[in-house]
């Protein structure tokens, strides 16, 4: 592998700091967040490879699950931020970050347990960026989903309880709206899969590639975890879009948008 | 003319097609109200005095207090659906989910169709194609299609010319004749309401109060 210096980094930061200033001239408050991108980037990177050295320094299982609960807090606030009109209280939290373990962290152990086979099992430079890339990914596609319904929900009310109205099942009046959350949490997922190797090729094989791996090997991997990441993301897409349909109704079968409040 | 009012020995309540038991919500104060089988019952009120609220608490489409019967039986030991399906609201304004007629019926319709002025082939009719009054008349054959046992309407001819005014006021009239059914009509047409009503309630600033009808006309 070509070590990489830090003028080499410097001059890709240039690049950025020059797409900000264009940015910037032309669309106004676009060219600030470019940079603030840039910047947390930069030291969120940093940290996560100061954490990952003394991870793999002292593997331990207490170490592994602490570092996961971080991620899936951070996924769970994230997901929460996303929701232009989202749920009343800790359900806004809480249907994404339950969503999103019963379905990353089932699918990382998984493949840790079954498919690579590490021992120990949690072996940090496997466990750690598996997960990450499951829950990102996951994230992605429940945070979409759940915007999405919510969205259609509050502005389809009046179709929904027509059919209430003529004795329709919840599940029946919002059914539509639930394929349509679910297919929109999907599509990235099924784009990636879809184009991989033809238009593009993904990050991780091309990061394992660039770091001297063996071609085959590198796609072997990128498959693996390609597949991994449309398990997690179907899982954590339908169950947060299924608990959120039942939270959009209560006993009665009654819609209660009055559960939902806009996001900031 | 209506059946003999009973009594539940278990509560003494008398069995009402439709009782309301200090019915409330917020914007509606409590009402307690009962309704018998084949009555039809007119409601006015300023807007947004409550009508639609009224409405919407009795198909339980929204939270309240109180409590609801049809005949009897309390609208929590019914199923949500089946209770909406028997107490079947209309609203002023239609809504439409998918792109034929026909797909928005679940049971056959064709006599209420015909009586509604519409050809055989309605039911294969684009449903953006339709015109307000179309709709208006169409959720009406919609609604009843259902036989529920009381009928909520919430004004069902603003859309309409008067020929169809009189189809839907026939039809609605006949149908409660027929299946003993009620129904409850928020109508601000005072002529409207000679023709068809047989009581009628007036709410102001979310209370209900029943007005003898030549006082509402």
């Amino acid at each position: 592998m070509i070590h990489l210096s830090n003028l080499d980094l410097a001059i890709a930061a240039l690049l950025v700091l020059a797409l900000a200033f264009f940015a910037g001239r032309h669309h106004g408050p676009l060219g600030k967040q470019i940079l603030i991108a840039g910047i947390r980037t930069t030291i969120q990177l940093l940290l996560i490879g100061l954490v990952l050295k003394a991870l793999f320094a002292d593997a331990r299982l207490g170490w592994v699950l602490l570092m996961a609960l971080v991620m899936l807090l951070v996924a769970g606030y994230e997901v929460r931020a996303r929701q232009h009109r989202r749920f009343v209280g800790a359900w806004s939290y809480g249907i994404g970050s339950l969503s999103m373990f019963l379905s990353s962290f089932t699918v990382t152990f998984f493949a840790l347990w079954v498919v690579i086979g590490t021992d120990p099992w949690y072996q940090p430079q496997y466990a750690i960026p598996l997960l990450g890339m499951l829950l990102g990914n996951t994230m992605n596609g429940v945070s979409i989903a759940m915007d999405r319904l919510n969205q259609s929900a509050w502005e389809q009310r009046e179709r929904i309880e027509a059919r209430l109205m003529l004795g329709h099942s919840a599940r029946d009046a919002i059914s539509h709206l639930r394929q349509q959350a679910v297919r929109s949490g999907l599509i990235p997922i099924i784009n990636a899969m879809t184009a991989a190797g033809i238009v593009s090729l993904p990050g991780m094989m091309t990061g394992q590639i660039l770091a001297g791996a063996p071609p085959v090997e590198a796609v072997k991997y990128q498959i693996l975890i390609m597949f991994l990441i449309a398990v997690g993301t179907g899982l954590g897409t339908l169950g947060a879009v299924s608990i959120s349909c039942r939270r959009l109704f209560d006993e009665r079968q009654r819609l209660r948008l009055d559960r939902l409040t806009e996001g900031h | 003319m209506f059946p003999r009012r009973i009594t539940s020995s278990r509560e003494e309540i008398p069995l009402s097609l439709l009782s309301l038991h200090a019915l409330s919500r917020p914007g509606l104060d409590p009402v307690t109200l009962s309704v018998e089988p084949g009555q039809r019952i007119s409601i006015s009120g300023e807007s947004g005095s409550g009508k639609t609220l009224l409405l919407r608490a009795i198909a339980d489409l929204d939270p309240h207090a109180g409590e609801l019967r049809l005949e009897g039986v309390p609208s929590q030991d019914m199923a949500a659906t089946r209770w909406r399906a028997q107490v079947c609201y209309v609203p002023s304004e239609s809504q439409w989910w998918d792109e034929r007629v026909a797909d928005h019926f679940s049971a056959p319709a064709q006599e209420l169709l015909q009586a509604l002025g519409f050809p055989v082939e309605v039911s294969e009719w684009a449903v953006r194609r339709l015109s307000s009054g179309e709709r208006q008349r169409l959720a009406m054959a919609r609604a009843l299609a259902l036989r529920p046992r009381v009928l909520l309407l919430d004004e069902p001819t603003a859309n309409l010319d008067p020929g169809n005014t009189e189809r839907v006021e026939r039809l609605v009239c006949d149908y409660c004749k027929k299946q003993n059914a009620a129904v409850l009509w928020v109508s601000h047409d005072p002529e409207q309401r000679r023709r068809l009503a047989q009581r009628h309630w007036v709410i102001e600033a979310g209370r209900v109060r029943e007005v003898a009808l030549e006082a509402a006309a």
